[in-house]
């Protein structure tokens, strides 16, 4: 083997320890480095978390309150197809929020199972089309939602 | 021979520089002005974000040339490390600082359309965080070469942290896949074809040229000045190693 080889040799054998060491340590720290939870995982949960947790999912059509004595608490359905969790919230929505959309709400679990929420984030999904092109498709009935 | 093949590629690099510059320059230019026009004018608004998917036109260009310039660093530092080649040395160095720009446009601008539309400037999600230790990566690299004067073995270290730290690319690409995040998945590189409204396609690719063809420009340029001063280097070590000589004699012939 001469040196121009055990070089190479030696970048494989470092970016292979490299990539193993990350992979591992990514591994089990999945669910730290996952942002949010889905109300599946976190019914799946042996025990509610009792710290802030972070709940994704899509806002469930119809599920929209706001309170009547004050307009800035609402409460809401997030949902992720198999399971749901009710959440409440007071303060201002961020701009994309509506019925359908995917969402990460931060809060805790009260003793119902009621997420408290101090922060709600709307989720973006990959798709960008001009409003004119959205209308179109929604008035063909060939609007798919939720893929998210 | 190997020394040979040293001396002579700069000088043919030196030449091919020359003879690109102005090219990449004048498509930089072009498609720059091309692109913002349609970004900015001549585009439409997006059904959900309106007015703000303008941002994407600077902001995922950005975000693809932070990931390419960090993957031809890497490369350049492996080619640099296993051939000792002093060019691919110089282009791993001169990457750096116009890679580290350009991740710092994708966060900046990352930032401010976060705010609007997810109601976040920053969140730390695996997306977000990745890159945020890539833009580390690349201050990392640029302080490592800053701190070894010795350049042939600033260029070795340099090029080990650069080859270990290229595993945090691959991370950046699937980190919307593997993880929940708040960040979208990807919208062009993904196997059912782009989600990317055909209208909205022609400045973000224009914008994907302009990047491309700014970095060339960018990359040569500064590959031309680091030569430039490695020779003045050489002469100055050159000149005072004459010059100390030329002092010694006198002296040792004194006390001879």
């Amino acid at each position: 083997m001469n040196k121009k080889q055990k070089r190479m040799g030696m970048i494989v054998t470092v970016l292979a320890i490299a990539g193993l060491a990350v992979a591992l340590t990514l591994t089990a720290l999945s669910q730290s480095v996952a942002y949010f939870y889905t109300p599946s995982e976190l019914q799946a949960l042996a025990a509610p978390p009792a710290s802030t947790i972070r709940l994704g999912g899509l806002v469930e059509d119809g599920s929209v309150n706001y309170s009547e004595a004050n307009s800035a608490s609402v409460s809401f359905t997030v949902t992720d197809g198999g399971a749901s969790t009710i959440v409440s919230y007071e303060g201002i929505l961020p701009d994309l929020f509506r019925e359908g959309q995917g969402v990460v709400v931060q809060g805790s679990l009260d003793a119902d199972g009621l997420l408290v929420a101090d922060t709600v984030l709307a989720k973006h999904d990959e798709n960008y089309m001009p409003k004119e092109l959205a209308d179109a498709l929604k008035e063909q009935g060939r609007w798919q939602d939720g893929s998210d | 021979m190997a020394s040979i093949s040293e001396l002579a590629n700069p000088q043919r690099f030196e030449g091919l520089a020359q003879a690109v510059s102005p090219y990449a320059v004048g498509v930089a230019f072009i498609t720059l002005v091309a692109g913002l026009y349609y970004a900015l004018f001549n585009s439409p608004a997006d059904y959900q974000q309106g007015e703000s998917v303008r941002i994407m036109y600077v902001h995922v260009p950005a975000a693809w040339m932070a990931m390419f310039c960090y993957s031809s660093m890497a490369i350049a530092s492996a080619v640099g490390f296993i051939w000792k080649h002093p060019l691919a040395d110089v282009a791993a160095k001169e990457t750096a600082p116009i890679g580290a720009g350009f991740t710092f446009l994708a966060l900046f601008t990352g930032a401010f359309w976060g705010k609007p539309m997810w109601g976040a400037w920053w969140v730390w999600d695996a997306r977000l965080t990745s890159v945020l230790i890539l833009l580390f990566l690349y201050l990392g690299y640029m302080a490592l070469w800053q701190a070894i004067p010795d350049k042939i073995r600033a260029a070795r270290l340099a090029a080990i942290l650069a080859i270990v730290g290229f595993v945090n690319v691959p991370i950046i690409k699937f980190s919307v896949d593997w993880w929940n995040s708040l960040h979208q998945p990807a919208s062009i590189l993904r196997a059912d074809g782009p989600t990317i409204d055909g209208s909205m396609l022609t400045p973000l690719f224009l914008m994907i040229a302009a990047y491309m063809a700014l970095f060339t420009a960018m990359l040569l340029q500064s590959m031309r000045n680091e030569l430039v001063a490695r020779r003045v280097a050489r002469l100055d070590m050159a000149a005072d190693a004459a010059t100390s000589t030329l002092v010694e004699t006198p002296s040792a012939a004194s006390q001879s």
